[in-house]
């Protein structure tokens, strides 16, 4: 088999008492969508910020193509050119669209301004912003210099999801892409990431809504209670079957896909 | 809105087109431009106090509130940075005067070259200035406790190396006393410690609007963890701001000396409160982010109109006072109003 892309491998990170993760194992090959499930306090949300940057796991190993990565802040998680879409709409709100989508990567304008004086290239960015999100099926939104507060969620959610893949080398990693969207725009997030999927780059993607999970994932990693419960294939098994696993009704070992 | 059967579309693009209310096109135009409301004040009270007394509008009279409203000007850069970032600075005032005091006492009598004098004092600055700021980053305290702590501690120290005394400008080097120089532009004077400070709002506006590093101090104004989440270290930036405030601080302590013709450590006692509320007439949100250094330049000149305005209307300062207590209400009531702006 091909190495993957990310591995991890004995990931723990506690909270006081509290443990967040108790020794997670995760592959994601390249090119597939791995989705991660769970129930509520899972562990979803600590494992990807564990593998983004977000938060240092206490004990684990984690491989990119092999070779071992330490990630003390998402900046590293970045420059290994993994990019995270986390739930909380991580951005500024008083910042407009291009300076939200350029934001920590901000564009130097060419010559003497950009290297002497620093000027950041406003119109450059404000043109590119456009070209990525229309690139994703975005179209309704016309005025980069717009500020990221005056838009809907699903909107605001399009920008983050553009950011990510306009500049995600190696890894998109989407944390609920869709809880907070209506149905129209849940089903242009799914379009985007099959999209990004067909550019050749590998997506994780965290969710709570299967019939999502089952349309667009290759893999479905399921947490409970901290651990991997199994991986299975919307192949080998149903909708309920992952959902069973993943409460705890019954396990991998038993279900009939397996 | 429609509610006949449309593809969502096209129902959703209606609603993004409906029709703004005026009240609601005044709130959109604010929150882009929100240097609008300081200047329409700006402009009010000139047609209003130049009316009122005629000589307000003398080149004479201006000149004059230039030249009053620049130190308090100068030190409003620096607390504009640090407001946008959600901070606030209390011991502006105080590293001014310790900058002023160490640089005024060892140049004293001949003592310290005027250039080195003018060194210690950007010097002392930065480092006040990087004190302040690595409490805020690294023990994680909030800037108000800080520089309330911090406040007294320069105040103290400034006081002590002075012994209290003043330093007269006849015992400095003719350098410390060339902010206070004056040549004319036509009818009006100006100060060379006028020009320094409008070259300082030139340079760090130009930052602030044009380079990464304005788009960061912005960022983590806004919100700080969708800035650490975007890859930009927060501490980094919050570090050089209160380092980048504390350089200013440590520039006008020199135009201080020239602007006061001495150097006393009892100058400049409200500095902290009139250069907040300088930012904040100006339209700079107080909860970070929001705002434009144009604004406190604007915010400033505001305070210096109704200062002279009213003196030269024969009101007693006390009006001033209040007038200006009333717009600092204002402004943050607007504030909080644009804040609510929807799409």
């Amino acid at each position: 088999m091909t190495t993957p892309v990310l591995s991890a491998r004995g990931m723990v990170k506690t909270f006081g008492r509290v443990v967040g993760l108790d020794g997670v194992d995760l592959d994601l090959y390249p090119g597939e969508v791995l989705a991660i499930i769970g129930d509520n306090g899972a562990g979803k949300s600590t494992l990807i910020k564990c593998l983004t940057g977000a938060l240092v796991p206490d004990t684990g190993q984690m491989f990119i193509d092999g070779q071992p990565v330490h990630f003390k802040r998402p900046q590293d998680a970045l420059d290994a050119g993994i990019e995270t879409v986390y739930q909380t709409l991580a951005v500024a709100p008083a910042l407009d669209i291009a300076s939200n989508l350029y934001l920590g990567r901000e564009r130097r304008r060419p010559g003497f301004l950009g290297s002497a004086l620093r000027m950041i290239d406003k119109k450059g960015m404000r043109r590119d912003a456009g070209k990525a999100l229309a690139d994703l099926g975005i179209g309704t939104l016309q005025n980069m210099a717009q500020p990221v507060e005056t838009l809907s969620g699903g909107q605001r959610q399009a920008i983050s999801v553009a950011r990510a893949a306009t500049f995600g080398s190696k890894i998109i990693v989407l944390d609920e892409p869709t809880a907070a969207l209506g149905v129209k725009e849940s089903n242009q997030v799914l379009k985007m990431i099959r999209e990004v999927r067909s550019r050749g780059l590998p997506v994780i993607l965290i969710s709570h809504n299967m019939p999502h999970v089952f349309e667009v994932a290759d893999r479905i990693h399921i947490q409970r209670l901290g651990r991997c419960a199994g991986v299975v294939t919307p192949q080998t098994h149903t909708m309920s079957e992952a959902v069973a696993i993943m409460t705890g009704a019954t396990t991998l070992a038993d279900t009939p896909g397996h | 809105m429609s509610t006949t059967l449309q593809p969502a579309s096209t129902a959703t693009e209606q609603f993004a087109l409906r029709q703004r209310s005026p009240v609601q096109r005044v709130q959109h135009l604010l929150h882009s431009y929100p240097a609008i409301s300081p200047f329409l004040v700006l402009v009010i009270s000139f047609i209003v106090f130049s009316t009122i007394n005629p000589r307000f509008a003398s080149a004479n009279s201006l000149s004059l509130v230039v030249q009053q409203v620049a130190v308090i000007g100068a030190l409003a850069v620096g607390q504009t940075l640090i407001i946008l970032t959600a901070g606030i600075d209390l011991s502006v005032g105080a590293i001014t005067i310790l900058s002023m005091m160490v640089a005024a006492k060892l140049a004293e009598g001949a003592g310290l070259p005027g250039v080195l004098a003018v060194a210690v004092g950007i010097i002392l600055g930065i480092g006040a200035g990087l004190f302040n700021g690595a409490l805020v980053t690294r023990i994680k305290l909030p800037p108000f406790i800080v520089t309330l702590g911090t406040l007294s501690v320069f105040t103290a120290i400034g006081l002590l190396y002075s012994r209290g005394q003043s330093v007269q400008s006849s015992d400095l080097p003719s350098l410390l006393n060339w902010t206070g120089e004056s040549f004319r532009i036509g009818q009006f004077r100006i100060t060379t410690g006028v020009v320094l400070v409008a070259a300082l709002y030139v340079v760090v506006g130009f930052a602030l609007a044009n380079t990464a590093w304005g788009r960061h101090v912005y960022a983590v104004g806004d919100d700080k963890e969708a800035a650490r989440l975007a890859g930009i270290r927060v501490d980094r930036v919050l570090l050089s701001v209160y380092t980048v405030a504390g350089a200013i601080y440590g520039l006008t302590a020199w135009i201080l000396i020239g602007r006061a013709g001495a150097a006393s450590p009892n100058a400049i006692t409200d500095a902290n409160l009139e250069s907040i509320t300088a930012v904040v007439i100006g339209g700079t949100s107080l909860f970070g982010g929001r705002g434009a250094l144009l604004g406190t330049l604007l915010g400033a000149l505001i305070v210096g109109f109704f200062r002279s305005g009213l003196s030269l209307a024969g009101v007693d300062d006390q009006y001033r006072v209040l007038a200006v207590g009333l717009l600092v209400i204002l402004a943050v009531a607007v504030d909080q109003w644009i804040r609510k702006v929807k799409a």
